[in-house]
């Protein structure tokens, strides 16, 4: 029998190719033509029985359709390799608005975050962070600050005390005087911090945090004050506030003043005054308390409750929410 | 203290209604917590007489009354059992509204028109006693609006008194400082002395005269204690909140109203010898006004007579010598305390008394006579009698001074920002009743006796800044010499710790500093707890030594509100006092439950677990580079899963425990899920080091992966500490990622599988070095943990 044409055999084989649907199918096609015993390759070792001069021009015809079948399997390996890829992908497709995978987002505590909103505005002025412990001694809270032994003052604030006289701070201000005692002027801190106070009802919690701020200098003036913490407020609530100033009294500070803003609620009934911060000029006593010549530098300190003013900018209207840790409660502030 | 605005105007008469007297008074210091109308607007109300009353034809209980005061008189039918001819009584006119809303309108009852309406004082808003219609003295002007003639149209002020202003404690000082702020007049009543009719002396003697240095008396003799108190003062002292009591203490809380003498009337008849001023002594015991029987404090002063004690000073009078009704002969006191005698004793005894409350704050000392002329004049005036003279004790060494405080008008430039002229600034001081004197371009100031408060030249500043308005005074934006302060960087902010756990979804929460002591107890963490001294309550009665119970119970509190996936996170002080001494540390408190992720179409996350929350633990130890040696152990704190807790260590320091919570706490707290803590040391922390660059090596590392079998007891972090050890520098880092148990194992042992990542600085490792490293490692293992290679 005569041997088939290397032409016909490409021609089977391109058909083959054809139908061939995946790769295995392909990779037979490529044995049975182009392997070590493949049609193909079975040519080219029967050349040698070809007479001479025919050998070459047969050899020839033979790689030819070898190289054309070559390049038919590559290419139909590809489309055969995409269309996978192209199965897959759909196979693959995902119902995009399903929610991403993730846990309950955590945050701070509203007073927390009101807090560093407050820091945040002092330390544009360099208004340095100091702190203090919050047992504390009569001396620091009280003496040191002005308040005379037995003094109705003191009455002011519910003290809790602890068996041996020492007590838990009423007020950030004994941190006014630590750092005093430490460093001359200037000075220019606040203090931030928990303070407490024995009264529980609708508006008062036994503890709260405040925010004490001090600045001593060689010319600070009850102007600076007003200034300082007009400015604040409205730094604070983005608003431009009216702010006001009432006499009042601190031991600590003279003259003493009730720093008032107008309030108007979001349904935009009329603003009221609303008392947010006890402010003052560093009473002469108390810088002599603490060993700074009170006729070359004067100062101002102010005090603020953290709780008031986030109850005031996120609306808050019940103290005793910020103590009961409701996760529904806390989330709100993220 | 609360007083009323007619009151008031009566001293002053200004011309600004309640509300801006209020206002102006708010301003100036003495914030005013309420401005009340003490009445109703009764419009049309006007006082009417009832001058004829016959049957109903149809109806046996009303009555038809003819009624003058309206612009003609009026037929009225009337329910009420007191209406008679003759009786003077609140008519509401045709048209006027009653309080409740009623309008009054031309009726018909059973058949008889009605025109107007005869009141009740409930109907007029006026009190609660309803028998009937408000009865009106005889002598009312019939037609005259009622508001009017009771004296109606008036206003409570509750004002809000800071301690200083001991001085406007009374009708007089308000009016005094309403007077500097208006600028009008102070024209109170007249006072004069009142001239003794009979003699009678009694002698008063002084033991204690740094606490009591003035004592004034009086004896009036024959008064009617029954006499009625006049409907103008029983209202006046009403309305600044005083029960009327007869017409003796009456008039003693009237002129404690109106001049700030808090007085006391004795009756004389009770009185044995002369009055004596001195200390209680140890355990003496007396019964006071309201009747309770109480044990005197050795600081407490005491008004005596020759056999007893008679009242506290300043504070309370006793039972058996008030004023009583059989009383006829009345003992009148009016004294000086010194509030340093006062201060606190009420409150010890559990009382809060108009007297000690003025003489704490700091009373008049120059007030006692006028204070007795004046209650003299008034008892004289309601009651009768005949007044002895006026008796004085007084010892001038222990009265206070008055001090001439020093101001220099450049002072009260420099520290209010002002540029005030010495004019201003005089008339400032002078429309406060202050004397100034020019000295030296300098003032002298005397205040007047009743500011107790002005000691020394700030506070005349405060007084200049207060009249000036301090809405007047300038404002400055803030300005200065900064400096630049450094910023630690070797210390990770607290802020930071917060914001890492916000976003790694911890809830911050902020709970209570106090606990129950049975709180801490039941976590077997009550060592070093500090009681109070004076708790709210049995719940809040100790300071927290950690943050642990608030932390499980806000967990609890959400587990109950049906949460079951979250995590809580705590930063706050805690208090230890042990024997070595008080201290306060910081912590940072973790709570996590639910699953490492949330319910998903796709499936949920996997169980929270041990590793997460030490996972969580280590990610805040990465913040500060973990500036220190780390190592765990086995805790055997009590709240912890006895298998599921650890002890952490830095550089051997004890920084805290986590774990999983114990199970059986979790059971007894009902929780609906397991939850994992940590505590920790937050300064201990926080401590970071700053980065030093190191050279990275460029060659390529090299992986060899072991198994090793080792007894159960053998903790991973010591296999990985060998390692170290034994590789040397060239162990770059080190993986478990395998742990079994199990078949082809030996019982009570385990196979650790581990990935060993070796590199050198300087030069790719050759295979031989690699395998000499590991071959150095797992004879090392062997030798340290009787370790067996895995074949």
């Amino acid at each position: 029998m005569s041997s088939p044409s290397p032409e016909d055999l490409l021609s089977q084989a391109q058909e083959l190719v054809a139908e061939a649907g995946d790769a295995r199918a392909l990779d037979e096609v490529r044995v049975r033509y182009l392997g070590k015993k493949g049609a193909l390759t079975g040519l080219l070792k029967q050349l040698g029985q070809l007479p001479p001069d025919e050998r070459r021009e047969a050899g020839q015809a033979v790689n030819r359709c070898k190289q054309m079948l070559e390049a038919d399997i590559s290419a139909r390996q590809m489309a055969l390799s995409e269309q996978q890829l192209n199965a897959r992908l759909a196979a693959e497709q995902l119902d995009i608005s399903l929610p991403g995978r993730m846990h309950e987002p955590g945050g701070q505590h509203p007073v927390s975050r009101a807090l560093d909103r407050i820091l945040d505005i002092f330390s544009q002025l360099g208004f340095s962070v100091a702190t203090g412990p919050e047992v504390e001694d009569d001396e620091h809270n009280f003496g040191a600050l002005n308040f005379p032994e037995h003094h109705p003052a003191r009455a002011m604030h519910d003290t809790f005390y602890l068996p041996d006289g020492r007590l838990l701070r009423t007020h950030t201000s004994p941190v006014q005087i630590r750092v005093m005692k430490q460093s001359q002027p200037p000075v220019r801190i606040v203090a931030p911090g928990r303070v407490f106070r024995a009264d529980s009802d609708q508006t008062h919690t036994p503890q709260f945090h405040q925010v004490e701020g001090l600045l001593v200098d060689s010319d600070v003036t009850f102007a600076d004050l007003k200034g300082l913490l007009s400015d604040f407020v409205n730094a604070f609530f983005e608003d431009e506030l009216d702010v006001r100033l009432r006499p009042s009294y601190f031991p600590f500070t003279e003259p003493s003043a009730e720093v008032d803003v107008r309030w108007t609620e979001p349904d935009g009934s009329a603003g009221r005054w609303l008392e947010v911060l006890g402010c003052g000029m560093v009473h002469p006593n108390v810088l002599d308390n603490c060993g700074i010549d009170s006729e070359r530098y004067t100062g101002y300190a102010f005090g603020l409750g953290v709780e008031r003013f986030a109850m005031l900018r996120y609306r808050v209207d019940d103290l005793r929410l910020f103590f009961e840790n409701d996760l529904g409660f806390l989330r709100q502030f993220r | 203290m609360k007083i009323n605005y007619q009151w008031l105007k009566s001293w002053v008469d200004t011309d600004l209604d309640a509300e801006s007297v209020a206002e102006r008074l708010t301003l100036a210091g003495l914030e005013v917590d309420e401005c009340r109308a003490v009445a109703p607007a009764l419009d049309g109300v006007v006082v009417g007489s009832i001058v004829d009353v016959q049957p109903h034809p149809d109806a046996d209980r009303l009555r038809v009354c003819r009624v003058e005061g309206d612009v003609q008189e009026r037929t009225i039918v009337c329910g009420a059992p007191n209406a008679r001819a003759g009786l003077k009584a609140p008519l509401a006119t045709l048209g006027s509204v009653l309080p409740g809303g009623l309008k009054i309108k031309p009726a018909r009852l059973r058949g008889v028109a009605s025109e107007g309406m005869l009141c009740s004082a409930p109907e007029l808003g006026l009190g609660e006693n309803g028998s009937g219609l408000m009865e009106l003295p005889d002598d009312a002007p019939v037609g005259e609006r009622l508001t009017s003639y009771l004296m109606l149209d008036d206003h409570v002020l509750d004002i809000d008194l800071t301690p200083n202003r001991a001085d406007c404690l009374s009708v007089r000082g308000l009016a005094r400082e309403l007077s500097a702020l208006t600028g009008v007049p102070v024209s109170g009543p007249a006072f004069a002395p009142v001239q003794a009719d009979v003699d009678v002396a009694i002698e008063i003697e002084l033991q204690a005269p740094s606490d009591c240095p003035r004592y004034l008396g009086r004896v009036i003799r024959g008064v009617d204690v029954k006499a009625p108190t006049p409907l103008w003062m029983v209202e006046a002292l009403r309305r600044c909140g005083i029960r009327s009591l007869g017409p003796v203490v009456d008039v003693t809380n009237y002129v404690l109203l109106e001049l700030g003498q808090p007085m006391h009337a004795f009756d004389r008849d009770k009185l044995s010898g002369g009055i004596r001023v001195r200390r209680a002594r140890a355990g003496e015991r007396m019964v006071l006004l309201d009747e309770r029987e109480v044990e005197l404090d050795p600081d407490m002063l005491l008004i005596c007579d020759q056999s007893r004690a008679l009242a506290i000073g300043g504070v309370m009078g006793g039972l058996e010598s008030a004023v009583s009704d059989e009383t006829t002969d009345i003992f009148l006191e009016s004294a000086w305390f010194n509030p340093a005698s006062i201060i606190g004793r009420a409150r010890r005894l559990g009382l809060a008394t108009e007297s000690a409350h003025r003489f704490e704050r700091g009373v008049d000392p120059e007030l006692q006579r006028l204070a007795l002329e004046r209650a003299t004049e008034l008892v004289l005036a309601i009651a009768g009698g005949s007044p002895g003279q006026v008796l004085e004790a007084l010892n001038e060494a222990y009265m206070p001074t008055t001090p001439e405080v020093r101001l220099r008008p450049e002072r009260v430039n420099r520290l209010l920002g002002t540029e005030l002229s010495t004019g201003a600034i005089v008339a400032s001081l002078t429309r406060l009743g202050m004397r100034v004197i020019e000295k030296d371009e300098e003032f002298r100031v005397t205040p007047p006796s009743a500011r107790r408060d002005i000691e020394i030249e700030v506070d005349l500043i405060e007084e200049v800044a207060r009249l000036q308005g301090y809405d007047q005074l300038p404002s400055r934006r803030p300005g200065g010499r900064l400096k630049l302060a450094p910023i630690p960087e070797a210390e990770v902010p607290q802020r930071r710790l917060r914001r890492q756990l916000a976003a790694r979804g911890f809830q911050e929460i902020i709970t209570w500093s106090f606990v129950a002591e049975q709180e801490l107890a039941s976590l077997g963490l009550h060592e070093g707890a500090q009681r109070l001294a004076n708790p709210l309550n049995r719940d809040m009665a100790v300071l927290r030594t950690s943050l642990l119970p608030g932390v499980l119970k806000t967990a609890s509190a959400n587990f109950r509100r049906q949460h079951d996936n979250f995590r809580l996170f705590e930063i706050g002080t805690c208090f230890i006092n042990n024997p070595a001494g008080f201290s306060e540390p910081h912590r940072l408190a973790l709570f996590m439950t639910g699953r490492v992720s949330g319910e998903h179409a796709l499936g949920a996350g996997r169980a929270i677990d041990f590793f997460d929350v030490k996972g969580e633990v280590e990610q805040l130890l990465a913040l500060n580079g973990v500036g220190g040696q780390l190592r765990l152990e086995r805790s055997e704190q009590s709240w912890l899963h006895p298998g599921q807790g650890a002890d952490l260590y830095l550089d051997d320091q004890l920084m805290g425990s986590l774990g999983q919570v114990h199970p059986a706490l979790a059971r007894a707290m009902d929780w609906a899920g397991t939850g994992f803590v940590a505590e920790l040391d937050v300064d201990g922390i926080r401590k970071a080091q700053l980065p030093v660059h190191q050279r990275s090596s460029r060659y390529p590392s090299v992986r060899r992966d072991i198994a090793v079998v080792v007894p159960d007891q053998v903790p991973a972090s010591a296999l990985m500490a060998g390692i170290r050890r034994a590789g040397g520098k060239l162990v770059e880092k080190c993986v478990i990622f395998d742990e079994y148990r199990g078949e082809g194992i030996e019982t009570g042992h385990k196979s650790l599988a581990m990935g060993l990542i070796l590199r050198d600085v300087s030069r790719t490792l050759r295979d031989d070095e690699v395998e000499a490293v590991i071959g150095r490692i797992v004879d090392g293992l062997t030798r340290d943990f009787g370790a067996k290679l895995r074949g």
